[in-house]
């Protein structure tokens, strides 16, 4: 039981990081990105590669997740951050499709859809306990840590600009902000943080593979931000730990509802999340955390404002 | 030769089925300004629909066609009514991510009804015809000319009907329709049915050529973005052309690399198109 709730705990963080992604890209930057578990696995994969073949020490392995995640999300979306916002969504739902594509087809590179697996966690998984204990321990950190530092950039300059940018592109545009960079640093940032978030479910999980990042990671996580309110880090973090409570309370359902197969309750799971997320929607769509509107600094001296 | 010139069949019949989802989507985008995600599932809803008054009440295929329109197009219509208009307020990003949750649900719907398996129509056993070096099936064609008579319906309804008519000037510039009296709720409406009822005859032509599953609509979504952003998004005529390329250049793909990478292609188009020609490779105008 108890290693049932740190196993738990452990995804809900690794979910909270990829809320963070999510939370960054589209709540804050009104980018909607729906290839989330595209530049997860990419992460995923990157630092397992790098550890695995490449020899490399772990931490080098989660640096690598995130700047291969980063690249792969500004390459994807090079063409279309000057674009209206429904192209970046088709686009990054196309690209997480078609990776898994070839995350089964290039079997040399990826193992194929045997995917990887000895991925190392970096101390021994024989010792169950402290093995647990120390990834529910790194996992949380890095929870915090992004945390800190996401509320730190949503208070700053950077994070008021980017929601300016959400809000009315030609607005900030007028203003003098300069809008693609904006949204490209935003998205780049964003992705990277999903692939360490990818990173750190593989070394932990120690196996990797293409069936594990169904598009379905993408609705959990929108479900989670919109449930924990998506303009701001704490609510992001909070859905996450919501939902995974709240996926295994599916789970339970489907298992208790009478005279069904196990596929049927597998699909009533997955209707029960679709539902819940386009009733949120409709019903709360500013979650249980809702975005404070910060007050404009006032210029304290004339020469201030001209300055700025 | 002959393999080369049977690629470019399967992907001329491809395409042509492929027109009519990519219509739908097409005509949503431009009327209601969002990307429907959801089109695929409706196309998979409108498949089990004519598939199931063909095989359990013995439809013929004529009969069974209208009937798979008439399923999308009213699962589409209530999908749009409970779940994406009242969300319009909230721009169309929200109603694209509710379009994709709506996906997953209608998906698993189908799952939860009819399971995994694979289902076929019940069709007469045709011989292939030969034309020289390559062969097409009866089916192939006679499904070909079905979706050609769906697309020249739609096309005399926009050009000849007043509803069309409307429909095209709300797609063209919403306010000035308005003020020329055309009521967008009812547009938005029509505009519906026949997006998602297009979609539905889409999917039903795609399992008479092959078989359904409940993922059948959905795994033609990355070829109907990819159909309609070549076409220009929101063009029809556009998505038309989109479509048959799409079809084409997947075929050849099958034919020159490996069947695995059919929608990688269509996506690497989508991105080379975006980077050269946002407005679509048949725009005349830039897009607003």
């Amino acid at each position: 039981m108890l290693n049932y709730a740190i196993f738990v705990l452990t995804t809900a963080g690794i979910y909270a990081v990829l809320a963070q992604s999510l939370m960054l890209s589209w709540g804050m930057g009104g980018i909607v990105n729906l290839g989330l578990a595209g530049f997860f696995a990419i992460g995923a994969y990157a630092s397992a590669m790098a550890t695995k073949w490449g020899g490399l020490p772990l931490p080098v392995g989660l640096v690598l997740a995130m700047l291969a995640a980063s690249v792969a999300g500004l390459v994807v979306t090079f063409s279309t951050l000057r674009l209206r916002d429904d192209y970046l969504a088709i686009v990054t739902l196309g690209f997480a499709e078609v990776l898994r594509i070839v995350a089964n087809n290039e079997i040399w590179l990826t193992g194929g859809s045997d995917g990887i697996s000895g991925i190392t966690g970096g101390l021994s998984r024989a010792d169950r306990m402290p093995f647990a204990l120390t990834w529910l321990g790194v996992v949380t950190l890095v929870v915090i840590v992004w945390l800190a530092a996401l509320r730190r950039l949503a208070a700053s300059p950077w994070g008021r600009a980017l929601r300016a940018v959400r809000d009315d592109q030609v607005v900030a545009a007028v203003a003098g902000k300069p809008v693609t960079r904006f949204k490209a640093q935003a998205f780049a940032l964003s992705t990277a943080i999903a692939g360490l978030a990818g990173a750190l479910f593989g070394h932990f999980g120690s196996y990797v593979a293409p069936d594990m990042f169904q598009p379905l990671i993408t609705i959990y996580i929108f479900l989670a931000v919109t449930l924990g309110g998506n303009g701001r880090p704490s609510g992001a973090v909070l859905g996450a730990y919501v939902l995974v409570p709240f996926l295994e309370l599916t789970r339970f359902i489907a298992e208790h509802v009478g005279g069904i197969s196990a596929l049927q309750g597998a699909a009533l799971r997955e209707i029960i999340v679709a539902v819940v997320l386009l009733v949120l929607m409709r019903l709360r769509p500013r979650g249980l955390l809702p975005e404070r509107n910060q007050q404009a600094p006032r210029p304290s001296s004339p020469s201030e404002r001209s300055a700025s | 030769m002959g393999p080369l010139l049977q690629a470019i069949l399967n992907g001329l019949v491809a395409g042509t089925i492929l027109t009519l989802p990519a219509m739908g989507f097409s005509a949503i985008f431009a009327v209601l300004r969002y990307p429907s995600f959801a089109i695929g599932a409706l196309a998979s809803f409108g498949a089990y629909g004519g598939w199931y008054a063909n095989s359990r009440w013995g439809w013929p295929i004529e009969a069974a066609l209208p009937l798979a329109f008439a399923v999308a197009a009213g699962v589409g219509t209530l999908c749009e009514w409970i779940a994406i208009r009242p969300l319009e307020p909230s721009g169309a990003l929200m109603m694209a991510v509710a379009s994709l949750a709506l996906s997953f649900l209608l998906e698993n719907v189908l799952r939860f009804g009819f399971g995994n398996d694979l289902r076929g129509f019940d069709l007469p056993m045709l011989r292939d015809v030969n034309w020289g070096p390559v062969r097409i099936g009866p089916q192939q064609i006679k499904n070909m000319l079905l979706s050609l008579a769906v697309m020249l319906a739609v096309w005399g309804f926009l050009r000849l009907t007043n509803t069309g008519r409307s429909m095209r000037a709300v797609a063209d510039n919403p306010d000035l329709a308005r003020l020329r009296g055309i009521d967008p709720a009812r547009v938005a409406l029509i505009t519906v049915v026949m997006g998602a009822g297009l979609a539905g005859v889409g999917g039903m032509l795609l399992g008479l050529d092959t078989s359904i599953d409940p993922m059948t609509g959905t795994r033609l979504m990355l070829s109907i973005f990819a159909a309609a952003v070549l076409g220009g998004l929101g063009s029809i005529p556009g998505a038309v052309a989109g479509a048959l390329v799409i079809g084409v250049v997947e075929e050849l793909t099958v034919f020159a690399i490996s069947p695995a990478y059919r929608t990688p292609a269509g996506f690497l188009l989508i991105l080379l198109v975006l980077s050269w020609r946002p407005s679509g490779l048949f725009a005349r105008r830039a897009e607003a």
